[in-house]
């Protein structure tokens, strides 16, 4: 619980940090569009992509490696299937984790709330009906 | 600065992610699967960041502008409508599969872990089909407008 209440200080403070640094909600489905999909002004993202990269790598030395991961075909094919509807789903619904369920509720936007109870609640039903398969 | 502002928000999100557990797909998919091996982490690490961020951009709104931009950018929309939900609700299946969201995936491709590499090439697939046929405003045609204004 500690390190799940550090990880997620070190997240908000993360999202602090671009609003004040250069006025920008931590979305990272929109920063990863406009870094992947724009022509112009897409260094920073860019650069906050590399950052969690980094970031990621730092934190790994911290507490260790995570194990070897061994992947079958079947896993695969839904780490796809997941991939293509998380992707859509963002863009359409304008955000993910980060920018509705940390940025947005932060803001207290209506929007980013309800969209956080839609994913939660669909998430949860999907896992939990997949787990019982 | 601009530039390395966004270097160290990135920075300061990746190891955050990792320390939460939050790059490991099985741990998330543990909190999303109600039953009697649920993990609540998630709920920890979500409110701490909710919290910080809540006071935080409280602090920020006082002043008149960010540090290294002209304006804040807020989102100002605030319409509730099936584009929100629907796309919210495709999400939360997505994520419920695979138990990756675009950050922890982002920070999974970067330290080397297979299946986010995977989840990956497919969440641009989806981006791209997003943008490409169903966007009512897309990301690469506003790009290039705005590219084609700037250059002439």
């Amino acid at each position: 619980m500690t390190m799940a209440m550090i990880g997620g200080g070190l997240i908000g403070l993360s999202a602090v940090w671009l609003y004040l640094s250069l006025g920008r909600v931590a979305g990272i489905s929109g920063i990863a569009t406009n870094a992947l999909l724009r022509v112009r002004d897409n260094t920073w993202p860019t650069l906050f992509l590399l950052g969690l990269g980094i970031g990621g790598w730092i934190a790994y030395a911290v507490v260790g490696p995570r194990p070897a991961i061994v992947l079958d075909g079947k896993e695969s094919l839904l780490l796809l299937v997941a991939g293509v509807l998380v992707g859509f789903g963002t863009r359409m619904g304008s955000g993910c984790t980060s920018g509705h369920g940390v940025c947005g509720m932060a803001r207290l936007s209506r929007r980013s709330l309800l969209a956080t109870v839609c994913f939660l609640m669909v998430g949860m039903a999907t896992a939990t009906l997949l787990g019982a398969l | 600065m601009k530039q390395l502002s966004g270097l160290l928000a990135g920075v300061l999100f990746g190891a955050g992610l990792v320390l939460a557990g939050m790059t490991d797909p099985d741990k998330v998919l543990a909190f999303l699967t109600l039953g009697s091996a649920w993990d609540p982490t998630l709920i920890y690490v979500l409110g701490a960041a909710v919290v910080v961020t809540f006071v935080g951009y409280r602090i920020v709104e006082k002043r008149s502008a960010p540090l290294f931009d002209g304006v804040f950018h807020a989102p100002a929309s605030t319409l509730i409508d099936r584009r929100l939900l629907g796309g919210a609700a495709l999400f939360g299946v997505g994520w419920g599969i695979a138990g990756f969201c675009p950050g922890p995936a982002l920070v999974g491709l970067m330290t080397f872990d297979p299946r986010a590499a995977i989840f990956l090439v497919a969440f641009v697939g989806g981006v791209v089909i997003y943008e490409r046929w169903f966007s009512q405003a897309p990301v690469i045609e506003v790009a290039v407008a705005e590219t084609a204004t700037v250059d002439g």
